[in-house]
């Protein structure tokens, strides 16, 4: 018995490597901790009522963004043991199967665990503020998508120390990631912990599509809606087209792995380039799909602080939607090497070059935003100027790629990862950081700490040049990516421990950030008013942290910056709108059932990857009956009374 | 507040010192080609870099300046207009900008693609010479169908003579890269990729795979000796007289996961490269049984006339759109 158990355990558990040990043993003891001080505080209660079952898509964002930043640590470990490996030729600090699966869970978890859920939380906090509505049009869904977000995430994460990490590429191209190459059982852990965040992405998508369509205030058109609006609206509209796309395709792989099929085989009529097709036609999107909300957000931050109206509203409304829609016409440029024939690559390197267009566009309206404005540099700020040229250079080696008999010379290699590094860092990372210090008060209702703020920047863009820049030249030495090792001779090394100490200097600076968030709660200076910056649009009319009902009056709204024109109104001396009757406010009621539903279909998930039909099947009938609990329960919403309003309103600005 | 000059200059600092610091070229192998191929690559890689660069420098001054002009400081005498949102003029002329740019870069890179097009034979008085390329885990097998020998991860070529390699996969996909020669394209299972590549200069050149095939992906690197015709001879005439045969059992073996040195070999088996690319097709009964036999069967009733196919049916398995002599084939 003792041996069966002994035998089982050393199956289940990933073994024989001591950073995964160390990582298995850390994270027992964290676990313990957590329940440990939940428990001595008596705080379960609290964590369930507060936040489990919250359908508020201000709680709702905020545990995007701990999610994403837990998952920022995890894939930044990641980068930094991939860094030291590759600092000097032939070092065995991880072995060939380690370095593979690294580099593996480091794409996965950074573009769908991390930027995915640091886009979907600053979504859920700013969009229903912004365009003065009360939540979003389907919160109970809301809540939904983030639990099945995190339980998707946790799926694929435990594969490290359970059962053994995916290693066949964060793209995961068969024949590799089918059972002929990826035996284990990391693959179907990758499969599955996709597919259930994937769901709940695509229900993100559609339901900030809805809300942007159907919830604004009272006289918001359409081309009245600030930028971030716009840019997430094209961003939702994106991935309502692209992630059926990747469902379809992992779950063709699944029924390939689990029954037998032969879709991407290399035998039984299978084809593996189809896959590649299908992979790329939603991952070309899908980089589209979290840069074009760090777009909007630039938008919002560059006119705040130039003091200035944003330059160019329509053109970049057009140029936003113009990305989204080529965004589906560019993806064979990851592989004109597939040799498909001049005239496909033709096709592909001009539609490439014509996303180029737009996006040239708004770095000139960003640029004509600042012109004859009155520019501040507090950190927003700071990382929208940072943006620019870095995104500027990035964009410009993206063109180089993008000519398809170059991309013969650049594809794979070095270069390429240099470059959409920089797009996704300099863009999308240094975009949601803005946007994350932006609106932080906002969210909690206090500042954080500059200095912290202005070092971590440094240290970030310093950082990210070091890192990065000498990869491009790797490139141009013909050094390939996913190489684990390479020789003495080739020359490479210099220029990679340039690398290495830039990832480390990045590793720096994320410490700053977590020093600076724990610094400004320890030295907490409750925000008075709720507009920190000076604002332009309506979330910053109402006091931070917003109350649960957002506005206690829907404001009407007449012009683009409606927050800015209301207090230049106020400072003309002309009459503030006259308040309407106080109304009570329809609200949803919190539900455990997005919590539980999506436990099971971990559970299920789980059961499928170790195929246990005894756990996947139980898991299933729970969803089930989460769907059919749902679906009968008429006890879902409530009114806030109007006293009860005016209480809190009188608390709230009292403090003014 | 010198800050966002130099945020703007690190990044071309930086460039300029890793160019400088590896002694002007010698190591970027990329814009060192020794070939008509990469020849003309490494110009259309200058060209894209200058016209953007037209661009983008301008883009970086400006931006530069118009930080410092417009910061908030007090008695700034810079103007502000805080309502002045559009204007159509400057909207038109940076609309207009990277339109031409791209228009610009657009039809040189079509231009280039027909005229780079991997299959496309390359113009010389010499006869070329055929190299198929098989990517085994982990390790590269060049075949000479011309000359009869084969190696492993390594080859050797004669100067100023055009090479048709021809590429498949015996498992995953990999990509063939020689970057002083030219730019690099699939080797997948299942098809024969065609790509025309030329030395002009004698000397050794680093040649990789380029797509992840798995566990000991990065051992897959081999050199390429270009070297004078008559070399060239000897070295075949001497693989011929010195090395052991390749024999469909030594194939077998060499199809194992595993890493290889370099190897040479005086023959091997008739038709093994169309065997290796074509073996799924035929239904799993190609040059070697170990991948998944027991899902062998559906093939089995696809393939109906490929097991009789001649041997160079391989060839017209190219996907390469504008391969000309391809009589198309049944088998597909």
């Amino acid at each position: 018995m003792l041996d069966k158990i002994k035998q089982f355990a050393s199956e289940f558990f990933v073994t024989g490597d001591p950073l995964i040990l160390g990582a298995q043993v850390s994270i027992g003891l964290s676990l313990v901790a957590i329940l440990f001080v939940l428990t001595f505080f008596k705080k379960w209660r609290w964590l369930w009522t507060e936040w489990l079952t919250s359908v508020d898509h201000k709680k709702i964002g905020i545990m995007y963004i701990i999610a994403s930043i837990l998952m920022l640590f995890r894939g930044g470990v990641d980068a930094l043991l991939m860094r030291v490996q590759l600092a000097a030729p032939q070092l065995e600090f991880l072995n060939p199967e380690h370095y593979n699966a690294i580099f593996t869970t480091h794409g996965v978890i950074m573009i769908l665990f991390m930027a995915m859920p640091l886009m979907f939380g600053l979504f859920n906090i700013v969009v229903p503020l912004q365009i003065g509505a009360r939540d979003v049009a389907f919160p109970f869904l809301n809540s939904l998508s983030f639990w099945m977000f995190f339980f998707g995430a946790m799926l694929f994460n435990v594969s490290f120390i359970i059962g053994g990490s995916p290693d066949a590429g964060w793209l995961a191209y068969p024949p590799l990631s089918e059972l002929s190459g990826s035996p284990g059982l990391g693959q179907d852990f990758y499969i599955w912990g996709i597919q259930i965040s994937g769901i709940g992405s695509l229900a993100t998508g559609i339901n900030f599509v809805v809300t942007i369509l159907k919830m604004r205030a009272p006289g918001m058109k359409l081309m009245q809606m600030p930028m971030f609006v716009w840019s997430v609206l094209s961003s939702c509209i994106t991935i309502m087209f692209a992630f059926p796309i990747l469902t379809v395709t992992l779950f063709l792989l699944f029924i390939d792995r689990y029954l037998g099929a032969h879709f991407f085989t290399l035998d039984g009529g299978g084809n593996p380039m189809m896959y590649i097709n299908l992979i790329w036609m939603w991952g070309h999107p899908e980089v589209y799909i979290v840069i074009l909300p760090a777009f909007g957000i630039f938008s919002e931050v560059v006119s705040a602080f130039s003091k200035k109206k944003l330059f160019g509203y329509k053109s970049m409304v057009f140029a936003l939607m113009s990305i989204s829609f080529f965004s589906f016409f560019t993806w064979a440029h990851h592989f004109f090497t597939m040799g498909s024939g001049a005239n496909v690559n033709a096709f592909f390197a001009l539609t490439t070059m014509l996303i180029a267009i737009p996006t040239g566009v708004k770095v000139f309206n960003w640029l004509f935003t600042m012109y004859r404005g009155r520019l501040s540099f507090p950190t927003p700020m700071m990382w929208t100027i940072a943006f620019i040229p870095c995104f500027v250079i990035g964009g410009m080696t993206g063109v180089l790629l993008s000519v398809a008999p170059a991309d013969f010379q650049f594809h794979n290699s070095y270069f390429l990862i240099a470059h959409f590094h920089q797009v996704l860092i300099g863009g999308v990372v240094f975009g949601y950081f803005a946007g994350l210090y932006y609106w932080w008060p906002k969210m909690f209702g206090f500042r954080l700490h500059e200095g912290l703020g202005k070092w971590a920047f440094w240290f970030w863009n310093i950082g990210f040049y070091v890192c990065f820049m000498p990869q491009y030249a790797l490139g141009l030495m013909g050094m390939t990516r996913r190489f684990n090792a390479y020789d003495f001779d080739m020359g490479w090394q210099p220029l990679n421990v340039v690398s290495t100490v830039g990832a480390f200097l990045m590793g720096m600076a994320f410490i700053f950030q977590v020093w600076q968030i724990a610094h400004s709660i320890r030295f907490f200076k409750k925000e008075k008013d709720g507009d920190a910056w000076d604002g332009r649009t309506l979330e910053w009319s109402i006091p931070s942290p917003a109350p649960l009902y957002n506005f206690a009056r829907l404001p009407q709204v007449t012009s683009q910056d409606e927050w800015w024109e209301e207090k230049q109104r106020i400072a003309n001396g002309q009459p503030a709108k006259p308040l309407s009757k106080l109304e009570p406010i329809h609200m949803p009621k919190n539900s455990g059932i997005p919590f539980i539903m999506s436990l099971c279909w971990f559970v299920a998930g789980f059961g499928f990857v170790w195929d246990w039909l005894w756990m996947a099947i139980p898991g299933l009938i729970g969803v089930a009956i989460c769907m059919l609990v749902r679906s009968f329960s008429y006890d879902t919403d409530y009114y806030i009374p109007v006293d009860e309003i005016e209480r809190t309103e009188a608390a709230l600005r009292g403090t003014k | 507040m010198m800050r966002p000059f130099l945020r703007v200059l690190t990044p071309v600092f930086i460039m300029l010192m890793a160019v400088l610091l590896s002694g002007c070229g010698e190591q970027f192998i990329v814009l060192d080609p020794k070939g008509p191929i990469g020849e003309s690559q490494k110009d259309l890689i200058y060209f894209s870099t200058i016209l953007c660069a037209v661009i983008i420098v301008p883009v970086l001054i400006l931006t530069a300046i118009i930080v410092i002009r417009y910061r908030d400081k007090p008695g700034s005498k810079a103007s502000y207009k805080p309502n002045w949102e559009h204007s159509t003029k400057l909207e038109i002329t940076w609309w207009g900008i990277p339109i031409v740019a791209i228009v610009i870069l657009a039809i040189v890179t079509v231009k280039y693609t027909y005229a780079l097009e991997p299959s496309k034979p390359i113009e010389s008085a010499k006869e070329p010479i055929t190299i198929q390329v098989t990517s085994l885990d982990w390790k590269w097998l060049f075949q000479y169908p011309d000359e009869d020998i084969a190696t492993v991860n390594y080859i050797k070529i004669p100067e100023d003579v055009p090479i048709k390699f021809q590429l498949t996969a015996d498992t995953a996909m990999n990509s063939f890269w020689v970057p002083q020669l030219g730019g690099q394209i699939y080797a997948m299972s299942g098809m024969a990729m065609t790509l025309y590549l030329q030395a002009d200069e004698q000397g050794t050149y680093f040649g990789t795979g380029a797509n992840f095939t798995g566990k000991d992906f990065a051992k897959m690197t081999f050199k390429v000796d270009a070297t004078s015709e008559e070399d060239y001879k000897a070295w075949v005439d001497e693989v011929k007289a010195t090395s052991p045969a390749l024999t469909a059992e030594g194939f077998e073996q060499l199809t194992e996961p595993s890493v290889s040195n370099v190897q040479l070999f005086s023959s091997f088996p008739q038709g093994l490269f169309h065997k290796v690319a074509m073996q799924y097709i035929n239904g799993g009964g190609g040059a070697h049984q170990h991948h998944g036999s027991a899902e062998s069967e559906a093939a089995d009733t696809k393939a109906t006339d490929s097991n009789t196919a001649p041997a160079d049916a391989a060839e017209t398995h190219d996907h390469n759109a504008s391969h000309t002599d391809s009589n198309a084939h049944a088998g597909h």
